[in-house]
């Protein structure tokens, strides 16, 4: 589809905006990143001067190949000539016994793409982070160090929790995935947040935990994902809309259900970390400090 | 519907299909976006089958002065990106503008122009407040319930009941401590209550010992299922001072029933300068003065706002001595909307009949002179210490400011009432602002617009954020687009006026 022919002159440019604290806000459609670069300042300013030159193109190269990018991955990698895409593809690629599409890491693919260009750029950054609507792509050097605070309720939205983060732990991504989040879920988790070796396959892992953080029970609405999106890549599959108050053993077994995923995936080394959340009720992993009060 | 939203929508996308699907064309990912849905930026969305913002930064138009002919926005479809906007007479509100929380959003407007020659700034920003209420009159004067007995909505406190006042009943509604101070499901509900009553929109609520009241601005209170149709005259004293004359020479004794004061025409004041008999009916309650009574049942949902619906029953004897066969006794409630006629038996008893013409029309007077019952709904909010530092460095200044009267607050326009004393302590009423003005956040806490509208050298001296002020002009430039443009509401003065 020749996308560029139709109403080029119409669309809303990228946006570019520092905000207060010395960050870039760079938006274009549906992508929203805050980012956030300490070290010398000159390599901080290359640093954004590489990630808006980037940033100008990243949106228009999804959307050539985002037909392709919706089908569900099957026994054949999909021919994706965009990173970023390729980026999302890879990060899925492990999960493909499920249903699951591309689209599921496309968040966190847009901030690690950000985040090897900005590196690539300035090698020299202390500290980095790029955040996609709650996707997160990091960058710690040596001796450095992030606090990343932890949420359990999308909708609240306000920390009750932070995971520290150093070179050490091998973490260079976080992402939170959940039913009240901009994507779809076929679960029923408040949320799920990941910690992983990049931002995509964090969100690629938390999508697919959020998914298992499910049970049958009557207190769960749920929609064919395409009578809301009728483009959704999830098609007729049934995702959440509302969940009400649920039973104390429904919750549990949700949550254990989310669980079983999530160890096998902390086992195998596809994910350092993970925090489980559902209505008020928590699993975490162990391989993680939670500095505040968050109890299981 | 109006032309110029229909034109915006179809510059920015078209209809597909048929149903009621609209192709987003404001970026390249070109969402087909279901009606009541939101594309994947959650800023478009479709409503009803138009591409409207979801987070439209509003701007005010002036109305025209001094006889001017009036455009109207909507008939200038190829204006609706605000490049024809005049500066002179635009003002940017608060609505949409973004807040510091969560902190990715822009940074509100600092705004510079003139107003008859002398530069002003506008300090515009969406407050987030925690310390928030709303205070509801609802004209009636049927009892709601008692005083201090809590008001609920879906089973959650949300406020109480407090003073009865003139013709109607207040509630207090909102506030911190239940907000915040109880449970996470009564933050959230009141949250939600406060939010509808704000934007216009109905709310039923329940109170304790009392009864069910659906409340929506600027709309007769429904109670019980029943819409309430009139505010009282006067109380049953004051109805029976307005009209004595007219019934004079057609009545021998009327009986105003009201739950606060009872009147008796013959025996009150009225009448007795009328130099009317005494008729001889004593009314139960407590007696007051002469011919006003306190109460003479208790609070209900009947006549006057009290429990009966035989209003004999309020009868507490009549004297044989005084009463005669034949006395034409007339009972009405204070509004008019229950009457009954009566003639009194060889026996002394008040046998009902058909009311006479002239008495009825005394009678329909009542309620002519009755207001419509509305519910007002005003919103009450403090300005506290962060949302001042956005305005400058040093924020006790711009507190002086205002409470001086030198730095105006509007809420989206719509002119504040601030309350004397320490603090930004503000309240307004909802219906004058612009549509969907209020917002919340789930801490939770309502959103609402705020501009502080001072003189520019008072601005600086304030400790301003001098280097972040824009000019109007800019921000019809950048932000005209996208921007929502109200006529400004008739009733309001225009913001910028001091």
């Amino acid at each position: 589809m020749a996308v560029d022919s139709i109403k080029p002159l119409s669309w809303d440019r990228p946006t570019i905006n520092l905000l207060a604290g010395d960050r870039l806000h760079l938006n274009h459609g549906p992508i929203d990143l805050i980012i956030k670069a300490e070290g010398e300042r000159t390599d901080v300013e290359a640093a954004y001067a590489a990630a808006v030159d980037r940033f100008q193109t990243v949106l228009s190269e999804l959307v050539q190949e985002l037909p392709q990018l919706r089908q569900p991955l099957g026994e054949t990698i999909p021919e994706i000539r965009g990173v970023v895409g390729q980026r999302m593809v890879q990060a899925c690629w492990p999960y493909r016994r499920d249903f699951i599409t591309p689209m599921a890491a496309v968040a966190g693919s847009v901030a690690d793409e950000m985040n090897a260009t900005m590196l690539a750029s300035s090698p020299k950054l202390q500290t980095l982070f790029i955040n996609n609507g709650g996707d997160i792509a990091l960058f710690v050097a040596k001796g450095a160090q992030l606090r990343i605070g932890l949420i359990a309720d999308i909708s609240a939205g306000v920390p009750e929790g932070s995971i520290l983060v150093n070179p050490e732990s091998g973490i260079g991504g976080v992402a939170t995935s959940g039913w009240r989040g901009r994507s779809f879920s076929r679960g029923i988790a408040d949320a799920v947040t990941v910690l992983a070796r990049t931002a995509a396959e964090a969100d690629a892992a938390a999508t697919i935990i959020a998914n298992a953080v499910d049970v049958v029970s009557p207190h769960i609405q749920r929609s064919p994902a395409h009578s809301l999106d009728i483009d959704s890549d999830l098609g007729g599959i049934a995702v959440t809309t509302d969940v009400d108050q649920l039973q104390k053993n429904e919750v549990e077994n949700a949550l254990s259900s989310g669980e079983s995923i999530a160890r096998v995936l902390l086992q195998s080394s596809q994910i350092q970390a993970y925090f489980i959340a559902l209505q008020g009720r928590y699993r975490l992993s162990e391989s993680v400090d939670l500095r505040k009060n968050i109890s299981p | 519907m109006t032309s110029a939203l229909i034109e915006r929508s179809a510059k920015f996308g078209a209809a597909e299909g048929d149903d009621g699907i609209i192709r987003c064309d404001a970026c390249p990912v070109l969402c087909r976006i279901r009606p009541g849905r939101s594309g994947a930026c959650a800023r478009y969305a479709n409503q009803d089958g138009l591409l409207i913002r979801t987070d439209p930064v509003v701007l005010l138009e002036q109305a025209a002065m001094n006889g001017q002919a009036l455009i109207p926005f909507a008939e200038r479809a190829d204006d609706w990106d605000g490049s024809l906007l005049n500066p002179s007479q635009t003002f940017v509100t608060g609505i949409g503008a973004g807040t510091t929380y969560p902190d990715y959003k822009p940074a509100p407007f600092i705004v510079g122009q003139q107003h008859n020659g002398v530069d002003t700034v506008t300090v515009v920003t969406e407050g987030i407040f925690s310390y928030c209420g709303v205070k509801v009159k609802i004209d009636t004067d049927r009892h709601l319930g008692p005083e201090t007995a809590a008001v609920r909505c879906q089973g959650e406190q949300v406020g109480h009941v407090t003073t009865a006042e003139y013709g109607s009943q207040m509630l207090s509604l909102g506030g911190v401590r239940h907000l915040t101070g109880g449970s996470k499901k009564e933050g959230n509900v009141t949250c939600d209550t406060m939010l509808k009553l704000c934007n216009g929109e109905a709310v039923e609520l329940t109170i304790d010992n009392g009864h069910s009241v659906v409340v929506q601005a600027g709309a007769a209170p429904i109670v019980d299922g029943v819409v309430e149709k009139r505010m009282r005259v006067g109380c049953g004293s004051a109805t029976v001072g307005i009209f004595a004359k007219q019934w004079l020479g057609h009545v021998d004794e009327v009986i105003v029933v009201d739950d606060h004061i009872t009147g008796v025409l013959t025996e009150h004041q009225a009448g007795r300068v009328l130099n009317m008999r005494p008729a001889g009916i004593r009314v139960k309650g407590r007696k007051s003065t002469p011919g006003r009574y306190f109460q003479v049942a208790s609070p209900g949902m009947g006549w006057g706002g009290t429990d009966i619906s035989d209003p004999l029953a309020i009868i507490l004897k009549i004297d044989p001595e005084v009463a005669w066969p034949g006395l034409r006794l007339l009972m009405t409630s204070t509004t008019g909307e229950d009457a009954i006629w009566c003639i009194f038996d060889d026996n002394l008893v008040p046998v009902p009949q058909e009311m006479p013409l002239e008495v009825r029309r005394v009678v329909d007077r009542i309620g002519e002179n009755c207001e419509p019952s509305v519910c007002t709904v005003l919103f009450m909010a403090g300005a506290g210490g962060s949302l001042r530092a956005g305005v400058t460095e040093n924020p006790v200044l711009l507190t002086r400011s205002v409470q001086e009267g030198t730095a105006k607050v509007t809420l989206g326009g719509a002119p504040a009432m601030l309350w004397p004393g320490g603090g930004i302590t503000v309240m307004v009423d909802v219906l004058r602002l612009p549509k969907k003005a209020f917002g919340y956040v789930p801490t939770p806490a309502l959103v609402a617009p705020i501009e502080f509208i001072l003189p520019r050298d008072l601005y600086i001296q304030s400790g301003g954020h001098v280097d972040q002020i824009v000019s109007i002009d800019n921000v019809i430039e950048n932000y005209g687009k996208a921007a929502r443009v109200d006529q400004q509401a008739s009733q309001n003065p225009w913001p910028l006026t001091p």
